[in-house]
């Protein structure tokens, strides 16, 4: 609680101080030849690292699509890796040009932190998990228990918010990481833990036992995670809100990582077609050149194609598309047009 | 008296001891066996490890698995040691560019002559290997970071065991000399020196080390020009330095403190100036009371390097944290990976330990 005031406070001063110098940041970029990225210490499926050294995952991927974009190499990110606590700070001081770090967008860090979201990556929502001997059924029936809970993030409000709302008791026993938590869980350090659906759905599954342990059905809050950036510079939050929006788009149009060099050369759609740079002048007004798209969406393919690779039903971690399925397709995931 | 005793007092022989005092058996009656409680807590220790070393064994070494891609081929109900042979290089190493691995392990090899000049005496050469100590640390930081002809290595690139080590022996080399100008300040005759110190020591044992480490990586960027940026791996190792060297100080203070007040006034009878009698008669002294405390300190900085991770270096704690949220491996590989690391740092923090036994008892000039 300590750090997280301190965070949120240190945040504020750098603001203040840095808001001067964060005009123009394409063009620190630009010179610096490199993008500074700010991603999580480790998360399964959103940022970890291969056996080569280098980080990967769902995060991982919009920073390279985003330097693709700008730099045209999506191998030139330098990666800042930050905690819960740490992240705004970072960001907030200039110490990197973006935060893609599932991190949940609320209109606090939106407005008094002074970031700008770019939009929704990933639409989470908070859960729990716990013992099927504890013989509770739902999430309401948990009086008196003992809680695993990752500190500094917005699960921690949630949480008290939840209990609160319901009148009921809890003990918070506070994790300063995922990995950790899980492991005070198994050890029965507490008896349900909580963080969001999809960090769930990936801890159960390299359970031991895991018919033994059972996710309550109730979703106590809205996560949506999505990178964001500094406030005050609109043309990076604009680049780096439509570098998201294309991979989307890309979906949507069956533009794929295989495919998109064809369709870049001119294709029957007028939309593909202003996307990728043949037909109107989208590039220019971000500041890019016409074939930003075409890069970003070669860096890992479109949406789907980075989701199914990184979290997707085929990995260890095996999440389904559900709220993060195209609008058209079932799901929320609703980029605006191109044009 | 029979013939055999006379023969032994004759030939002026003295006679073997009992068979029960002597070798194995001598040593077993009178350290495990003397006495009725002993006896007891020799059979409870006995049956603690036998209950505690053959599962413990079973588990890291004869029902684990050693080999695999993935954590699911790990299938027996003992560790996983699969990640040893694709990981093992980000344990050690971190991030640095695997072509220059020789770089780590040259500056490793010749930190041991380096030591060696230190902390031994009547070594050959010893007038050159003492300069060549001074200069290690250059030598060091040319190696790892590179210039001047070396391909160039960023800090961010440091990470594993190596991190913990560079930023440890860092802050051992520098927190000592600083710490005893400490020491010495806070003991100083002059009201502003003395205030300076005493400020500086109680500032910093008043402020976690982690808190100092948030404000050098955070808020000094915010007090610096833009384009000025110090390193960070160096801001971090100048805040383990000066945390440690604060600590150090009294450690040493206590040292001082202990010196009776017949040597400081027989210095000065000699006519020797205040550096001087330093020198040649308090310090020496000081310091040789003040080992257990220092090596104290030592491995306390050591184990401290750990907090690195929450500025995003990964040191080999990272290493195995980052391992353990790999999808292939995790829920695999918890306690293996902090395992690795405990007996890393076992290894290191035992060694200087028994250094320390060692040296107190080569300085230990009791004669009483």
């Amino acid at each position: 609680m300590k750090y997280k005031l301190l965070g949120t406070l240190v945040a504020t001063a750098a603001i203040a101080c840095v808001s001067i110098a964060s005009a123009g940041t394409l063009d620190d970029v630009k010179k610096r030849g490199h993008l500074k990225c700010a991603i999580n210490t480790g998360l399964p499926g959103f940022a970890y690292t291969d056996d080569k050294g280098n980080w990967t995952g769902f995060d991982v991927a919009y920073c390279r699509a985003l330097a693709a974009a700008v730099l045209g190499d999506p191998n030139k990110v330098k990666y800042k890796n930050t905690t819960g606590k740490t992240r705004f700070p970072t960001l907030a001081s200039g110490e990197v040009d973006v935060l893609s770090r599932n991190t949940t967008w609320t209109l606090s860090r939106d407005v008094d932190l002074g970031f700008t979201f770019l939009g929704v990556s990933y639409y989470d929502g908070q859960g729990f998990i716990g013992r099927k001997s504890l013989g509770v059924k739902s999430a309401k029936d948990l009086d008196g228990a003992s809680v695993c809970i990752q500190t500094g993030t917005t699960t921690e409000l949630n949480l008290a918010d939840f209990f609160r709302s319901n009148n009921i008791k809890y003990e918070p026993v506070p994790i300063e990481t995922n990995s950790e938590a899980r492991a005070g869980y198994l050890a029965e350090r507490c008896d349900v833990y909580t963080t969001d659906a999809s960090g769930l759905a990936a801890t159960k599954s390299t359970f031991k036992d895991a018919s033994k342990h059972m996710v309550f059905p109730e979703i106590i809050s809205k996560e949506p995670l999505g990178p964001l950036v500094r406030q005050g510079d609109d043309q990076w939050a604009d680049i780096g809100r439509w570098v998201l929006n294309s991979l989307i788009i890309a979906e949507e149009l069956n533009i794929t990582k295989a495919n998109v060099s064809a369709k870049a050369n001119g294709t029957k759609n007028p939309e593909v077609n202003r996307l990728l740079g043949t037909e109107g002048s989208i590039g220019k007004m971000l500041g890019l050149d016409p074939k930003w798209a075409v890069r970003a969406i070669s860096a890992h393919g479109n949406y789907s194609e980075i989701f199914e690779k990184f979290i997707g039903k085929n990995t260890p971690l095996g999440l389904a598309r559900g709220q993060n399925a195209l609008y058209n397709k079932g799901g929320i995931l609703y980029a605006p047009p191109v044009r | 008296m029979n013939t055999t005793d006379i023969n032994y007092s004759k030939t002026g022989k003295s006679r073997p001891p009992p068979a029960n005092t002597v070798g194995l058996i001598g040593w077993v009656r009178t350290n495990l066996f003397n006495g009725l409680l002993n006896t007891c807590l020799t059979f409870i220790s006995c049956y603690l490890l036998w209950l505690i070393i053959p599962p413990l064994l079973d588990w890291a070494i004869f029902n684990a698995d050693f080999t695999g891609n993935v954590g699911r081929e790990c299938t027996t109900d003992g560790a996983c040691w699969a990640w040893l042979d694709q990981r093992i290089e980000q344990f050690l190493y971190g991030f640095y560019p695997a072509g220059s691995y020789w770089r780590v392990n040259l500056a490793i090899l010749l930190l041991f002559p380096a030591l060696a000049y230190v902390l031994f005496e009547n070594l050959p050469f010893s007038n050159y290997g003492r300069w060549y100590s001074l200069a290690y640390p250059f030598l060091a930081a040319f190696l790892l970071v590179g210039g001047f002809g070396l391909e160039g290595i960023t800090t961010d690139k440091f990470g594993g065991f190596m991190l913990n080590l560079v930023a440890g022996l860092s802050g051992i080399i520098f927190s000592l000399p600083i710490g005893i100008l400490l020491a010495l300040g806070r003991r100083s005759k002059l009201p502003a020196v003395r205030l300076l110190s005493v400020t500086f020591i109680e500032f910093i044992r008043g402020v976690p080390l982690i808190t100092l480490l948030f404000v050098a990586i955070i808020i000094l960027q915010l007090f610096l020009p833009p384009n000025v940026s110090v390193d960070q791996l160096v801001r971090v190792m100048i805040m383990i330095t000066l945390f440690a060297s604060a600590y150090m100080a009294e450690v040493i203070r206590g040292g001082l403190q202990a010196i009776p007040n017949g040597q400081y006034e027989a210095a000065q009878a000699m006519g020797l100036g205040y550096w001087q009698s330093m020198r040649l008669i308090i310090l020496p002294q000081a310091l040789k009371i003040s080992i257990p405390g220092i090596v104290n300190t030592f491995i306390g900085l050591f184990k401290d390097t750990t907090l690195v991770i929450i500025i995003g270096l990964f040191d080999i704690l990272g290493q195995a944290r980052v391992l353990q949220t790999n999808p292939d491996w995790m829920g695999k590989v918890d306690h293996e990976t902090y395992l690795l690391a405990a007996i890393f740092f076992f290894v290191i923090c035992f060694s200087i330990s028994r250094y320390s036994i060692n040296l107190e008892k080569r300085l230990d000039t009791n004669r009483d």
